[in-house]
């Protein structure tokens, strides 16, 4: 269990991190999502004591991180891939972290076979991929047997069949009645992962709420109708009650009507339809909505991705 | 509170699994030792050119010292690397999150390279003290005459808190990049040109190597130099001030700033 109490990390002026309060439970995987720069990283350094808090505290079991004996022991964490020295051996960057924490030489050689390194234990870390890297760094954070893993961007470089492999790893950790804490820029990703959803936005605590929630909350249902007579339907549509939204490229979406009720109403005006679906906004989208306000890096596109319209004026971008 | 002797363990592992400290510490005992015998054997051959004044305070222990001067240099690459390599490499991160205690971590670290550095550091002194009192020949002096067992183990004892120092330098700025690009130059350089600058010199004779570097003398004004004004072990002891104060300085900003 870990509890974050009015977490709070000013760098100079900025504020990176907001008063944040929230509580990791065992036995599920929390994901904790948030655009670059929200605050992801600062917080989780913050968690391990790396990063002084401006204000606020964290509690590992009830303890402040500090006051841990042998910390990897309870917490073991990934932070970012290259936190181990170049020079030196795969197990022997391994040994001297289990050998501070009395961890037996033995579970060295156990977790190396786990994330799959054990081929190249006796080599050193400079050569390694960033995929092998990320394994390297979980290696460690499993070391102590601990009962709360926390993981930076775990997926990052990995290749398919190591995403898999990460995301298995997680759920099983959780099954064991682990706290297991991971965070991540792609909602794609927790959805795929996590039960639990912690959202952060320019260091701000945007949503805490159950995976399964989070969807029911934010995925709006939609129809979507295509027709050469997009006046008249449009028309028909509203007459009966229904919010018709105009979409792009002569499309009209209604909320919340199935396809069965519009279907039978476009055939009693005697309406041609082209096309009549029904579709579902991704998560993704309900994730860059929640965070729009908050994103602190700002691509400098036009209004829409992919939608170049011909004859737009484009000067002044790009610069 | 982290097990001690399960830290110094750790820092023994980190130390000894790294080319760095290997060839660094080589390289501080070969240099010294051999430029040491390589500069008695030419004075033991011109002899004859010194001056009057030089021939009556000739230090034949300090000359087989003279290797030091750039042996030293690597003792300032083993002391940066040791800590300095944390921070390159990123390290630091996961070494504060398996030890938290940042006393701890530190100074368990300093122990375990502090004492290897002594290791060597001595036999560095006791093997140029005797292969340049072998190649001085007749103008050698033993280990038996006053004030030389002094000189040969306080040769170690400089090169250790040389070591020392850079370790609490490099604690202090988290970078061996910057550790070395300020060290090496000082230690190498301007310490030693304002030593020979009148005026600036009685500054510099409290600088770490300067006023260190006494206890390495038998002869107080050896090849006609003047005296310092402290003695020996004051010497020795001015330089482990420099390095207390470097290591609470990189304690300090340990304790302080994010990792």
């Amino acid at each position: 269990m870990i509890e974050v109490h009015g977490l709070t990390k000013r760098f100079g002026r900025t504020v990176a991190v907001d008063q944040l309060s929230f509580q990791v439970r065992p036995g599920v995987v929390t994901g904790f999502l948030g655009p670059n720069g929200a605050g992801k990283s600062t917080t989780m350094r913050m968690m391990l004591d790396l990063d002084n808090p401006t204000s606020g505290s964290v509690r590992i079991d009830g303890r402040h991180y500090r006051e841990l004996a042998e910390p990897l022991k309870h917490i073991g964490a990934l932070l970012e891939a290259r936190a181990m020295h170049g020079g030196r051996t795969a197990y022997n960057n391994l040994l001297c972290l289990a050998q501070s924490n009395r961890i037996p030489a033995s579970r060295v050689t156990e977790v190396l076979d786990m994330v799959g390194l054990s081929a190249v234990a006796k080599k050193k870390p400079k050569g390694f991929s960033l995929g092998m890297g990320q394994r390297l760094g979980i290696a460690s954070a499993l070391l102590g047997d601990p009962e709360i893993l926390m993981f930076d961007e775990p997926v990052n470089g990995l290749d398919p069949e190591g995403i898999h492999w990460v995301r298995n790893l997680m759920k099983a950790l959780a099954r064991e009645g682990r706290t297991v804490f991971v965070s991540s820029h792609l909602m794609s990703e927790m959805a795929l992962t996590a039960d639990h959803l912690i959202v952060i936005g320019q260091g701000r605590l945007l949503a805490n709420t159950s995976m399964a929630d989070f969807i029911q909350e934010n995925s709006r249902s939609y129809a979507r109708l295509r027709s050469p007579e997009r006046a008249r339907l449009e028309e028909a549509l509203r007459d009966e009650g229904f919010t018709v939204v105009e979409a792009e490229g002569g499309l009209l979406e209604v909320d919340g009507a199935s396809t069965e009720e519009l279907g039978e109403l476009a055939a009693r005006h005697g309406i041609v339809l082209h096309e009549l679906s029904s579709e579902r906004a991704s998560l993704e989208e309900a994730f860059m909505r929640m965070t729009a306000e908050s994103v602190e890096y700002h691509a400098h596109a036009g209004p829409r991705w992919g939608m170049d319209q011909p004859g737009e004026d484009r000067r002044g971008e790009g610069v | 509170m982290a097990s001690v002797p399960a830290v110094l363990q750790s820092e023994w592992t980190k130390i000894r699994t790294v080319s760095s400290t290997t060839w660094t510490l080589i390289s501080a005992l070969v240099v010294t030792v051999a430029l040491g015998a390589a500069l008695s054997a030419v004075v033991n051959s011109q002899f004859g050119d010194l001056s009057p004044e030089e021939r009556a305070t000739f230090d034949p222990t300090y000359t087989s010292f003279s290797g030091m001067v750039l042996g030293q240099l690597a003792m300032v690459v083993f002391g940066v690397l040791v800590v300095g390599s944390e921070y390159t490499s990123g390290m630091i991160r996961t070494s504060l999150a398996a030890v938290p205690r940042r006393g701890t971590f530190l100074f368990c670290k300093i122990l375990v390279a502090g004492v290897l550095a002594l290791v060597v550091a001595v036999l560095t002194g006791f093997l140029a003290f005797f292969v340049g009192q072998a190649l001085l020949g007749e103008h050698g002096t033993t280990i038996g005459e006053p004030n030389v067992l002094r000189a040969v183990t306080g040769s170690g004892l400089y090169m250790t808190l040389i070591a020392l120092f850079s370790m609490g330098i490099a604690a202090m700025l988290r970078s061996s990049i910057l550790s070395l690009g300020i060290l090496m130059p000082f230690f190498f350089l301007v310490s030693q040109i304002l030593a020979a600058v009148p005026g600036a010199k009685e500054v510099a004779r409290y600088f770490p190597d300067q006023a260190g570097r006494q206890i390495t003398q038998v002869v107080p004004n050896a090849l006609n130099s003047s005296p310092a004004p402290y003695g020996p072990w004051a010497g020795l002891g001015i330089m482990a001030l420099w390095v207390l104060a470097a290591l609470a300085g990189g304690y300090a900003v340990m304790k302080k700033r994010d990792a």
